[in-house]
């Protein structure tokens, strides 16, 4: 059994580095496709990748129900390092969670499995913090929607290999919708529910 | 001795994290607007207890704020939150519009164009814009849900008919990235097309309204209108008295009990940098004036 002693550590500065942190993920999200960087060192519990462990550390608490994937709750140091240092309840229901974090990326869940919000309160939505491959080479992604100037080009090697087509559906169900964090080690990129997929590439 | 000591940036991080993760949304959500626990602030409702609440979760160590109240960095309202920052978060403080990465503003859009390393923080009072046509939150959500404007359009429609023009002035409705209608705050019409295609984040806090909504950098913002009454910019027909700028937005200021007015620019920034670049208006201030010469 782990006890708390064991336990991989939270954030050194707990204030500053959550600060930066967080304008990393708000400049991904106002800046779809783009590559932020997470520099904040924290502990990292088994299956989590740094970024995905900072982004918890920084958005997470006991307003926040989560959602762990059979990867990340298949270790048992990522609930209780999750419990230990942000508070968050998780839970088995990703129809209700705030967040949902996804380890083996192959094993998503069909989308609607998530919270998608209403169309009176559409920010009661699931943002789903995926781990991916690298966010800086592989396919190229050519996409657009607001916070991109034309169009921006995603180099990422990711799974499910149809992931933008799943999230197709963010089109149709808008305002409702799911928005999407990648992860790849201290990579972050933000797929929000307004950006589109224009064309897809080697 | 006994000074109380706060946490960064004031607020706690508890709140901090309730209003990030409200942020995160409104941006996600162009327009919408995204309801938040909304905190006590140590200053009046109407003096920027929103934008204070955003400019707070979102400050770090390494920004430099900027604060305006109607484009002017020198009235007590901007003082005092830039000075709110400066003793809780120790961040670094400017005037000039382009070296800041935080500009806090209540009612004006600087006059310089904004970069993609800034975020502009307005100050909300009434964020719904449909509020005054119809006073029920839960009829205008479900407006907002529907995308069912026609009440907008009546009201300047209703503009039309009394006065010949869409007499809207200031928050002046827009519909963000097609879809929805928002509140720009009470700013002239004359900064609308400004928050269209803008490089920079805009976020918006309303704290009695406990309200945040966002646009996006790059995102579609149209001023409503009809093609008949196309949307047009408004700006007294001078130059600034100071600097003699002819395209920036000016204040009225009435100097006597005669009648007798000049019209400034009302970005202060904007206009003391034309001064300093040897722009010169009908009543240019006195320092420079009294330069010695030779």
């Amino acid at each position: 059994m782990t006890t708390v002693a064991e336990l991989p550590a939270g954030f050194a500065d707990k204030v500053l580095s959550a600060q930066a942190t967080f304008r990393s993920v708000m400049d991904a999200m106002a800046r779809p496709g783009s590559v932020q960087r997470v520099t904040a060192g924290s502990g990292v519990p088994g299956a989590m990748m740094r970024g995905a462990a900072a982004i918890a550390l920084t958005l997470f608490d006991h307003d926040t129900p989560v959602w762990l994937d059979p990867l990340m709750s298949g270790t048992p140091d990522v609930g209780k390092w999750l419990k230990f240092h942000t508070g968050a309840p998780v839970i088995a229901d990703s129809s209700i969670c705030s967040f949902a974090l996804v380890g083996d990326a192959r094993a998503l869940p069909a989308l609607d499995r998530f919270a998608l919000g209403s169309n009176e309160y559409p920010d009661r939505s699931t943002t789903v913090i995926l781990q991916v491959e690298s966010l800086t080479q592989g396919t190229a992604f050519e996409l657009r929607g607001p916070g991109i100037d034309g169009t921006a080009v995603l180099r990422a090697t990711l799974q499910p290999a149809d992931l933008f087509d799943r999230l197709a559906v963010n089109a149709s169900l808008f305002p409702r919708g799911i928005d999407l964090v990648l992860v790849a080690d201290d990579a972050v990129v933000a797929i929000p529910r307004t950006t589109r997929l224009a064309a897809k590439g080697d | 001795m006994n000074a109380p000591v706060y946490n960064f940036a004031y607020l706690d991080e508890q709140t901090k994290r309730m209003i990030r993760r409200a942020i995160l949304k409104a941006i996600a959500i162009p327009g919408y607007q995204v309801p938040f626990a909304s905190r006590e602030m140590p200053m009046p409702y109407g003096w920027g207890t929103g934008g204070v609440q955003v400019t707070a979760a979102i400050l770090g160590p390494a920004d430099v704020l900027k604060v305006i109240d109607q484009g002017s960095d020198d009235t007590t309202n901007a003082i005092s939150i830039r000075k709110f920052f400066a003793r809780t978060a120790g961040v670094a403080t400017t005037t000039a519009t382009a070296d800041a990465t935080v500009i806090q503003t209540r009612h004006r859009i600087p006059e310089a164009p904004l970069h993609g390393g800034q975020v502009l923080v307005y100050q909300v009072p009434i964020p719904e814009p449909l509020r005054f046509l119809e006073p029920r939150e839960t009829e205008t959500r479900r407006m907002h849900a529907l995308g069912e404007y026609g009440l907008m359009h009546v009201k300047l429609y209703e503009d039309i008919a009394r006065f010949g023009h869409i007499a809207t002035s200031y928050a002046y409705p827009v519909k963000v990235n097609a879809r929805y209608v928002m509140d720009p705050s009470p700013t002239p019409k004359f900064d609308n097309p400004k928050m269209d295609n803008c490089p920079a984040l805009q976020l918006f806090g309303a704290g009695r309204e406990k309200r945040i909504y966002a646009i996006p950098p790059y995102t579609s913002v149209v001023s409503l209108d009809f093609e008949d009454h196309p949307f047009t910019r408004y700006r007294f027909d001078a130059p600034c008295a100071l600097c003699g700028a002819d395209d920036s937005y000016l204040d009225e200021i009435v100097t006597d009990d005669q009648g007798s007015r000049m019209f400034v620019c009302s970005d202060t920034d904007y206009c003391e940098n034309r001064q300093a670049q040897g722009h010169r208006g009908s009543e240019s201030a006195a320092p420079h004036k009294e330069r010695p010469h030779g």
